[in-house]
């Protein structure tokens, strides 16, 4: 429970940050995000902790099993935040973002006092509906999926010897099934939108 | 109305609008548009729907950038990726037609927080002078109200108090009673009347011809891109020269379609 607390904390705060950078249109960090949100949403929970367990050693970077899962659940939940603060965001008019700056405001002025306080208001629904799907992942990892992680991995090394080659065809895999899936999913979505303005 | 008599020195330039072209993609919407501003000067821009005149206001407070040319106040050219764009925002009032209150905040934390949070100013003090000015708009009552509790007359005199409150050296209204009721509209203009007798600097764009008759120094006539006339609101309305200046005039006519008879003795 811990750990799902500080996961879903950390998570609150990637989704904030890739939200604002999504929505600023910040150059490279935008593009980031972009990817970033479409392979934490398109892999499971499970490939993730995969991943994060045995992909940071192998680039150097030592964890133990809770510090591996609260990373794993900021990941998961980082994008689905995001996603929350993002619909949040695109609700507040651009007037009032326009509104602000010819005040003066810079542009972190303008998101901390004007866009963000609106903005939050609308993402509550979606945000709690997020904590309690993220608490519902924990209490799965927790449980069951670290161990159970370890020795899947550990039988698959023993019969590969090729862990790496082995995580990245079940990640590619994933998304070679989801990525369609959330593309065209986003392509229904803007269709919608301007159909919407049209009427 | 207010005369301003800027005759015997060399007028003093405020805003310095030089050859700016703004596009859309493909579509020009300013093409080398060219204005100087001189202060205490009231301009009013008027022209057909589309023509670019919301347009050439957000660019002088860059909120669209443009693809050539440039704007100057004070001599200091704005520029939308430059350090000290919000300095010149400040300097820059802007009202719009649409509501634009924050509808989070309070009426007086409306006004108050760009002069607090941007400028670092006292509240205390702020506040004190936002009172004021919302007493000169009739809302000494409504500092503690919200957006959502005011009628739009209202709501744009709050706009233009918190434009006031940043002590900007010019302002920019675009159509601000274009969403009010005929009986709002009013109450909204005499505020800017009000501020025009004050001599401060105003760009205004509006519909209302009467109002730009009353309150301009100068009308410039916006079509097509380009600054068709630029001339005193006298000379405007009654010897137009161009001749889509004189048709868009005649929008506003009205011939009698049913003449009465005279009345019998
Ligand atoms: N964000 C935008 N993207 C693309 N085209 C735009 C954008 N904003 C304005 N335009 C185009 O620029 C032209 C000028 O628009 P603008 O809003 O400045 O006109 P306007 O003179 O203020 O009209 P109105 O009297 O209706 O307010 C229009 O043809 C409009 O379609
Ligand atoms: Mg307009």
């Amino acid at each position: 429970m811990r750990l799902g607390l500080a996961g879903i904390a950390i998570s609150i705060l990637l989704g904030l940050l890739c939200a604002v950078a999504q929505y600023f249109k910040i150059p490279v960090l935008r593009q980031i995000v972009a990817v970033y949100i479409e392979i934490s949403r398109n892999t499971p929970l499970l490939v993730q902790l995969f991943f994060i367990f045995y992909g940071l050693p192998k680039i150097g970077i030592q964890t133990d099993a809770v510090i591996c899962g609260i990373i794993g659940l900021a990941f998961l939940g980082g994008s689905y935040m995001a996603e929350a603060f993002r619909s949040g965001l695109e609700a507040i008019p651009p007037i009032q973002t326009e509104t602000a700056l010819s005040l003066g405001m810079s542009k972190w002025q303008t998101m901390r006092y004007v866009v963000l306080p609106q903005a939050l208001s609308v993402s509550v629904p979606g945000f709690m509906a997020n904590i309690i799907f993220l608490l519902k992942e924990t209490s799965v990892f927790s449980a069951i999926s670290l161990m159970d992680l370890m020795f899947t991995a550990k039988d698959l090394m023993g019969l590969y010897h090729k862990t790496t080659e082995c995580l990245f065809l079940l990640v590619v895999f994933y998304l070679l099934i989801l990525l369609p899936v959330s593309l065209l999913g986003s392509l229904l979505e803007r269709r919608l939108r301007h159909a919407g303005f049209g009427s | 109305m207010a005369v301003r008599v800027l005759a015997d020195n060399q007028p003093e330039t405020l805003l310095s609008i030089e050859n700016i072209v703004k596009k859309f993609g493909d579509n020009t919407v300013l093409n080398d548009i060219s204005l100087q501003v001189h202060k205490g000067e009231v301009i009013v821009i008027i022209g057909p729907s589309g023509c670019g005149k919301s347009t050439l206001l957000r660019c002088i407070n860059a909120l669209e950038p443009i693809q050539g040319g440039q704007i100057k106040l004070n001599g200091q050219t704005i520029d939308p990726n430059g350090k000290d764009l919000t300095e010149l925002r400040q300097k820059v009032g802007m009202v719009f037609q649409s509501y634009d209150l924050f509808p989070h905040l309070s009426v007086i934390d409306n006004i108050l927080l760009a002069p607090c949070k941007v400028q670092k100013r006292d509240r205390a003090q702020v506040k004190e002078e936002a009172l004021a000015l919302l007493a000169r708009v009739g809302l000494q009552d409504k500092a503690e109200s919200f957006p959502r509790e005011l009628s739009g007359g209202q709501k744009q005199r709050v706009a233009i108090v918190r434009a006031l409150c940043m002590h900007p050296e010019v302002l920019l209204f675009d159509e601000v009673t274009a969403a009010l009721d005929p009986e709002m509209v009013r109450e909204v203009l005499d505020v800017v009347l009000q501020l025009a007798a004050q001599g401060r600097t105003m760009l205004i764009v509006t519909h209302e011809m009467q109002f730009a008759k009353a309150i301009a120094d100068r009308i410039i006539f916006l079509d097509g891109g380009k600054i068709l006339e630029d001339a005193p609101p006298e000379q405007f309305f009654n010897h137009p020269q161009t001749e889509r200046a004189q048709q868009f005039l005649n929008i506003f006519e009205f011939e009698v379609v049913k003449p009465h008879p005279a009345p019998q003795a």
